[in-house]
C-alpha cells in the first residue's frame, strides 16, 4: 500500500514532527514496505476473539488517591531538568498570537 | 583470573573469604572498561569515581565483620534508559543527550539496596529501537567477538559489557528481543521476565504493555540472583505482578531428567543459518541426553507475531514519545516562534530517523479510519498468539527455539532496510506479545572468515515461572562449557 505525500504530512503534522521534503518521500517509501508486510494480518480469521490490550488478566489495578510529596533533592533536580523556567516556573511559549 | 573476569557468585565468595577487596574487583572493571571500551563503545558513562566510593563502603563493612548479600559490592552496568537521580540518562538519544534523572528507577533503588554498585550506563538504540545499537545517537557498539559486527540490540551495550567483562553483571531491557538478540550475539546468559514480573517504573517507556527489565550475566546462576534481586510488585507501576514470587535460586540445580521440553517446528524454518540451525540442534541433543523429554509442538500464529509486534510496538511508541516534546524537559529547539513550533522542531531535531519512523508508522496505525483494521486487529491476533503459548504449556513445561536466525552481522549491513533489520527479532517477539519468559543461554559457534561467532538457545516458560527455563537453562549449562569462552577482548 503505497502512502501519499500528503498523507504522510497529515501524520507528520498529528505526530508533531519537522520533516525535511527529502525526508517525507523516504517515510513514504519506508512506512508503504512495512505496511505491505503488516497486511498479513488481514489473513488472520479473528472472529470471535477478543482484544485485550495487554495479556496479564490484571483488572482495575488502582492506586490511593492520596499526593505523595517528592523530597526536596528530588523537586530541585526536575527543576534543573526544565530548558526554559522563571525561578520555579516552567516557561513555554505563548499559544495564542 | 583477573576479577573483572568473575561471575557474582565468585566474586561474593572472594569478598567473603576476603580474597580480595570490593576496590579490587571495581578498580579491575574500571582499568578494564579504560584498555578495552575504546575498541567496543559498550558504555556512555562510567561512574567511576561513585563505583570506587561504595566499594570502599562495601570493605569497610567487611572489615568490621559484618555480614554481607550477595549482591554487595558487585559491579553492575545498567542500559542508558534506567533512571539512576542525579546522573545523565540519555536513552540512547539526542533529544535527552544532557537530561540529568531525578528520581530512582525501581530496579535501581532494589539494587542499590542490594548493595550492588552502578559502574556505568550502557550504550542502546535510541528509546530502546533497533536490533544492532547502529541506532544510539552517540555512535555504535561493537561485538567483542569481531569487532566489525554488531552486537546485537537493543541492549547491544549491556551485552557487550558482560561479554568483555568490562563489568561482573548488567540489566537491559526487552520489548521484542533487546535482551534476548544481544544475549545469543555476544555468547552471554540473558532472561527477559515475565510481563509484570519486573517493575517498569524509572524505565524510559518505549512500548508499555512489551517492555521488560531483566539481567545479562556470564552463567544461568548469576542471571538469577539478579533476577531474584530486581523483580517483584511495586506500587509505583500499576502493571506489576501482584502475587509474591519466589526466590528462583533454590531448585536451580536440580536436573532436567524428566522435563517435557516442547520444540515448535515454526521456529525451524527456511532462510535460516545452516550453521545456527545446526548448533540449535546439537544444543537439543544435549538435553535429551540431560534426561528431558523432547516433544515436537505447534505454535501455529508465529509467523503472525512479528506483524502483530509492529503494529502494537510503534503505536506504544508513539504515545509515549509524545511527552518528550522539548518543553519540561529534554533539548528545545531554539527560536521557534510559537509553541507548536517547538514541538515540532525539538522532536524532528532531537529524535533519530528509526525512532521517527516507528512514531510514524505508529501515528498512522491509530489515526481515524486505520484503528480497526491495523490497532485493533493486531490485538485480536495478538490473543491467538497467546492462545498457542497457552496450549503447548498444558503438554509441555519449556520450550526451546533458535533464538536469532543468524549469527553477528556486519556493522551497516542491514541499516538501510529497516524490514530486514526488523527480522532479526522474528524468533524472540512472541515472547513479549504474548508475555512469557525467555532466558537464552550460550550454545555454541559459528565460524565466518577468520571469526568465532557465538550461537544461543532460547528457553521460554509459562507466565511467571522462570524457575523452571532457568532451571532447564542451567542443566544445560552444566552439560556443556560454551559459557567459559572468552572473547578476544575479555
Amino acid at each position: 500500500m503505497a502512502l501519499t505525500q500528503k498523507e504522510i504530512e497529515h501524520i507528520a503534522l498529528l505526530a508533531r514532527l519537522d520533516l525535511s521534503n527529502e525526508e517525507k518521500e523516504k517515510c513514504a517509501n519506508e512506512l508503504s514496505a512495512i505496511l505491505d508486510y503488516i497486511d498479513q494480518l488481514q489473513e488472520v480469521n479473528t472472529s470471535g476473539v477478543s482484544y485485550e490490550y495487554q495479556v496479564e488478566g490484571l483488572v482495575n489495578v488502582l492506586d490511593h488517591d492520596e499526593v505523595v510529596v517528592c523530597d526536596e533533592d528530588t523537586r530541585m533536580r526536575i527543576l534543573a531538568a526544565m530548558p526554559d523556567r522563571a525561578g520555579d516556573l516552567l516557561r513555554v511559549k505563548g499559544i495564542f498570537s | 583470573m583477573p576479577f573483572h573476569q568473575l561471575t557474582i557468585r565468585e566474586v561474593h565468595e572472594g569478598l567473603v573469604q576476603k580474597k580480595f577487596s570490593a576496590t579490587d574487583v571495581v578498580q579491575s572493571c574500571l582499568e578494564h572498561i579504560e584498555k578495552n571500551d575504546g575498541h567496543i563503545h559498550a558504555f556512555l558513562d562510567v561512574h567511576g569515581a561513585s563505583a570506587l566510593e561504595h566499594a570502599r563502603v562495601v570493605d569497610e563493612k567487611i572489615a568490621k565483620g559484618a555480614e554481607i548479600g550477595v549482591l554487595e559490592g558487585v559491579p553492575i552496568a545498567v542500559k542508558d534508559n534506567m533512571l539512576l537521580a542525579g546522573t545523565r540518562t540519555t536513552a540512547g538519544s539526542k533529544i535527552l543527550e544532557s537530561y540529568i534523572a531525578s528520581y530512582d528507577a525501581t530496579v535501581i533503588a532494589k539494587l542499590k539496596k542490594e548493595g550492588a554498585i552502578v559502574i556505568g550506563k550502557t550504550n542502546m538504540d535510541e528509546f530502546a529501537m533497533g536490533s544492532s545499537t547502529e541506532n544510539s545517537a552517540f555512535g555504535p557498539t561493537k561485538n567483542p567477538w569481531d569487532t566489525d559486527r554488531v552486537p546485537g540490540g537493543s541492549s547491544g551495550g549491556s551485552a557487550a559489557a558482560v561479554c568483555a567483562d568490562e563489568c561482573i553483571a548488567a540489566l537491559g531491557s526487552d520489548t521484542g528481543g533487546s535482551i534476548r538478540q544481544p544475549a545469543s550475539l555476544c555468547g552471554v546468559v540473558g532472561l527477559k521476565p515475565t510481563y509484570g514480573a519486573v517493575s517498569r517504573y524509572g524505565l524510559i517507556a518505549m512500548a508499555s504493555s512489551l517492555d521488560q527489565i531483566g539481567p545479562f550475566a556470564k552463567t544461568v546462576e548469576d542471571a538469577a540472583i539478579l533476577f531474584d534481586a530486581i523483580k517483584g510488585a511495586d506500587a509505583h507501576d500499576s502493571s506489576s505482578a501482584t502475587a509474591s514470587l519466589q526466590p528462583t535460586l533454590p531448585s536451580l540445580k536440580e536436573s532436567v531428567a524428566g522435563m517435557k521440553i516442547g520444540v515448535p517446528k515454526e521456529y525451524f524454518i527456511e532462510g535460516m543459518d545452516e550453521d545456527v540451525s545446526r548448533t540449535v540442534r546439537d544444543a537439543l541433543e544435549v538435553l535429551k541426553k540431560e534426561g528431558a523429554e523432547l516433544i515436537d509442538i505447534e505454535l501455529p500464529h508465529t509467523s503472525y507475531a512479528l506483524s502483530v509486534y509492529y503494529v502494537i510496538m510503534p503505536a506504544e511508541v508513539s504515545a509515549n514519545l509524545a511527552r518528550l516534546d522539548g518543553i519540561r524537559y529534554g533539548r528545545q529547539a531554539s527560536d521557534a516562534k510559537d509553541l507548536a513550533e517547538t514541538y515540532r522542531r525539538s522532536r524532528g531535531e532531537g529524535f533519530g530517523p528509526e525512532t521517527r519512523r516507528r512514531i510514524m508508522l505508529g501515528t498512522y496505525a491509530l489515526a481515524a479510519g486505520y484503528y480497526d483494521a491495523y490497532y485493533k486487529k493486531a490485538q485480536s491476533v495478538r490473543q491467538l498468539v497467546r492462545r498457542d503459548f497457552d496450549n503447548a504449556f498444558r503438554s509441555v513445561d519449556c520450550i526451546v527455539t533458535p533464538t536469532s536466525p543468524t549469527p553477528a552481522f556486519l556493522l551497516g549491513e542491514k541499516t538501510s532496510d529497516p524490514l530486514a533489520m526488523y527480522l532479526a527479532d522474528i524468533f524472540t517477539v512472541s515472547a513479549n506479545i504474548a508475555g512469557v519468559p525467555g532466558l537464552v543461554v550460550p550454545c555454541g559457534f559459528v565460524s565466518r572468515g577468520e571469526s568465532r561467532l557465538p550461537v544461543g538457545l532460547q528457553f521460554l516458560g509459562r507466565h511467571f515461572d522462570e524457575e523452571t527455563v532457568l532451571r532447564a537453562g542451567h542443566a544445560y549449562e552444566s552439560a556443556t562449557e560454551w559459557h567459559t569462552q572468552k572473547s578476544p577482548l575479555s
